[in-house]
């Protein structure tokens, strides 16, 4: 198979990823979407890996190994994200990202940071 | 012991005591009184002992160097002659009497051990002066009873006319040591070396090149001291202090030390001709003005003040005659009928519960209330009127005689012309004195009206130095004969024409206040006035320190009051309103120095708040405007970041191709 094919759907995989990130306004979305950039680059290292094996007399694989701990790390990383995704519903009744604006910077100053950290802190009790 | 261990006994004892005072003074308040008398007792009795041994002969000198100090030598010197032996127990006697009156005066004075502790520093400060040989400790002296006066001065400081005297009286006379400090380098210049007998001596071999200037800026440092004329108008106003501190103030120390400096470089004086015209036109200016000043005070302390100014006057006279037996012949009468004065008007205000003279006059038999004060003041009065055969009488007729013979040209290197000054100033302010000391008699002693306030009997310990300090005013004058010896052997017996003339003068001016108080006493029963403090139960320092503050609410002015029946009214005429008020010589200083001063201070804060801390908060608005622009980008969304972040990444790697490719 020619090296083409699984770039190009690497590629639209992870811009389809990218426009999750950017434009999905539900958090859950958003993960979902930073895992199909992961794989992605899951993808791109595969392919690349049997690409260059070919040319080399003996090679490590090192790309399909990075690929296994790449999963690892996706599997732990989308767990905590998960977690934190539905500590944040459980306190604020959403998970919509628009609306989670606490470090936002006011033009109030630094002086009115203080009632909005109280305010934060009573959110998050 | 030798005469000089002695010597320098008397400088260091009270000076102990009043470090000694100062440390223990909260710890050991038992301590306090005997650490405030005895040493200043000890060192009038070394005072005495030096005197006798020192006899008016040969002048003792001791010198010792502590450490070279550069081209011209500073010596830790003693130079003792008659004067400084004499004028040491003048100080000796005010100082004792001036403390033990205290332990009385000031019995429930929270602050008095700082008070006896100071009272002590300004009288060892004083007996430096004296005793010093050196020039540069003679400065040191001199400063130190500057600051105690400041401190002494403000011992009320509750009050706001004590707070401005004590500040007032520090600035003025730190405006004349300035000129001073210099004369005093140049004369040291001049002469190679800071003692004082190698310093006369240059003066005497004619080595001094500036002598009319290193005079003309002496004279500004005793003008200051000594408050004479321009520099006069601290004394006044140094009335906020306690009556004791006045007594040692104007008898004793600080005015002393200006007329007592002069008497001792007085060849350097006598050097030029022109400072002793300044000197003589210094003294009259000061002599009469004073004595019109006095006449129109409302206040006991300040008529008593403005007479020391004029008391002063005679003794810088008869410096500009060339004479210093005379001058200080009146420094030491003075000296004790004046510190008798100020204790007797301390006696007075405690019983009559107020300091105005027109409220006095509207009470009936002060005099039988305080008999020891009635009659000490009245010796005293008669001393500094000069009536014979009190000690006032030969001082000044010593004075009025060395200015009579200079004026008749009699005398070497004096221009005849100080002498018709001081002589005929000193004749009017002989008339002027005897009429202000009439009329505070008068005033005192002769009311009419309600009974004067139960103060109790006062303290033995104030009626007790009254009458050791009457025996001089009553007696000095015998020792006429004898003082010669310890001056330079000039006679100070009276001369038959200015005795005559003189006591003529006095005794008109008694008469003619006299004919004015029988003409005005009856108005003083239609018009009520004054406001007394009574403390039956409070020391004397409580009572004054209210009569201080309550003259200016009650009567409208610090020094004088709207009395119709005061005599010096009718006498003075149209000039009472300005003599009141010291011939406006405050205002045209406020006009002077203090708007200047004030305006200038204006500008510099309008200079520091508008036009320099504009850049200051230039500098700090930029960042801030930086900032704020900086945080809009702060928006709380996460995607907008990562979407800067993508448009970064973009341009970078767009960029980095391009630089890769070499386009």
């Amino acid at each position: 198979m020619h090296l083409a094919y699984p770039a190009v759907l690497s590629a639209l995989l992870f811009c389809t990823g990218l426009y999750g990130v950017l434009a999905r306004r539900n958090a859950i979305l958003v993960l979902m979407s930073v895992e199909l950039m992961l794989n992605a680059v899951n993808l791109n290292l595969v392919a690349f890996d049997v690409w260059l094996s070919k040319t080399a007399q003996d090679t490590l694989h090192s790309g399909q190994a990075l690929t296994l701990f790449t999963i690892a790390i996706a599997a732990a990383e989308i767990g905590i994200g998960l977690a934190i995704v539905l500590a944040v519903y459980r306190n604020r009744g959403t998970s919509d990202i628009d609306k989670l604006r606490d470090t936002a910077e006011t033009d109030d100053g630094p002086e009115s940071a203080a009632p909005a950290q109280a305010e934060k802190a009573e959110a998050t009790a | 012991m030798t005469t000089t261990t002695l010597a320098v006994l008397v400088p260091l004892l009270p000076f102990l005591g009043a470090a000694a005072g100062l440390l223990l003074g909260r710890t050991a308040p038992g301590f306090v009184r005997p650490l405030a008398v005895l040493p200043s007792v000890t060192a009038l009795a070394l005072a005495v002992l030096v005197a006798v041994r020192q006899g008016g002969d040969q002048a003792v000198d001791a010198a010792t160097e502590l450490t070279p100090t550069g081209s011209v030598p500073i010596e830790l010197a003693l130079h003792i002659d008659g004067f400084a032996a004499l004028v040491a127990v003048l100080v000796g006697v005010v100082a004792s009497c001036v403390q033990i009156y205290s332990t009385g005066y000031l019995r429930d004075d929270p602050r008095y051990p700082s008070y006896a502790a100071l009272v002590s520093l300004f009288t060892s400060a004083m007996l430096l002066v004296v005793y010093s040989g050196d020039l540069m400790l003679l400065l040191v002296g001199w400063e130190i009873m500057g600051i105690c006066s400041y401190f002494l001065v403000g011992h009320y400081w509750e009050t706001p006319e004590a707070r401005a005297a004590s500040i007032k009286a520090f600035l003025v006379t730190k405006l004349g040591d300035i000129p001073f400090l210099i004369g005093l380098f140049a004369l040291a210049t001049d002469a190679g070396s800071f003692r004082i007998t190698k310093v006369l001596g240059a003066v005497a071999s004619g080595s001094l090149d500036h002598p009319t200037l290193i005079a003309l800026l002496l004279l500004a440092g005793v003008a200051g001291k000594s408050a004479q004329f321009p520099l006069h108008t601290w004394l006044p106003d140094a009335m906020a202090g306690p009556t004791p501190v006045s007594a040692l103030i104007h008898a004793a120390t600080m005015v002393a030390a200006g007329v007592y400096f002069i008497a001792r470089l007085l060849p350097v004086f006598a050097a030029s001709a022109a400072a002793l015209v300044v000197l003589a036109v210094m003294a009259a200016v000061t002599m009469a003005g004073s004595g019109l000043a006095a006449l129109a005070q409302d206040d006991i302390k300040r008529v008593l003040a403005y007479s020391t100014i004029g008391q002063l006057g005679y003794m810088t006279g008869a410096l500009a005659v060339g004479d210093r037996g005379a001058a200080v012949f009146h420094l030491l009468a003075h000296g004790a009928f004046k510190a008798l004065l100020f204790l007797a008007a301390g006696v007075i205000i405690h019983a009559a519960g107020t300091n105005s003279l027109a409220a006095m006059s509207r009470m009936k038999d002060l005099r039988a209330r305080v008999p020891d004060a009635y009659w000490t003041m009245t010796v005293a009065l008669l001393a500094l009127a000069a009536i014979p055969p009190f000690s006032g009488f030969f001082s000044k007729e010593a004075v009025l005689g060395v200015a009579e013979h200079a004026a008749t040209g009699h005398a070497e290197n004096v221009p005849s012309s100080a002498g018709w000054i001081v002589l005929v100033a000193g004749l009017v302010t002989a008339l002027l004195t005897a009429a202000y000391a009439m009329r505070l008699w008068l005033l005192a002693f002769r009311g009419h009206g309600a009974e004067a306030p139960d103060h109790g009997r006062q303290p033995l310990a104030m009626n007790a130095v009254l009458w050791v300090l009457a025996v001089p005013s009553l007696a000095f004058g015998l020792t006429t004969g004898l003082l010669p010896d310890w001056f330079d052997g000039h006679d100070l017996t009276p001369t038959l024409t200015t005795s005559m003339l003189g006591t003529g003068i006095a005794l008109v001016g008694g008469i003619v206040t006299y004919g004015a108080w029988r003409h005005t006493t009856a108005m003083a029963a239609r018009v009520p006035l004054g406001a007394v403090a009574a403390h039956p139960e409070g020391d004397a320092a409580l009572v004054e320190a209210e009569a201080i503050a309550s003259h200016a609410p009650a009567y409208g002015d610090v020094a004088s009051a709207p009395d119709p029946s005061d005599p010096g009214r009718l006498l003075l005429g149209p000039l009472h309103r300005h003599a009141a008020v010291g011939f406006h010589l405050d205002a045209v200083y406020a006009a002077l120095f203090v708007r200047p001063v004030q305006a200038g201070a204006t500008l510099v804060r309008f200079l520091d708040r508008e036009v320099v801390d504009t850049y200051v908060r230039g500098a700090g608005e930029l960042p801030r405007l930086l900032g704020a622009a900086v945080r809009r980008a702060q928006t709380g969304n996460v995607q907008t970041y990562v979407s800067a972040l993508l448009a970064g990444t973009v341009v970078l790697a767009v960029a980095a191709l391009l630089v890769a490719t070499g386009a």
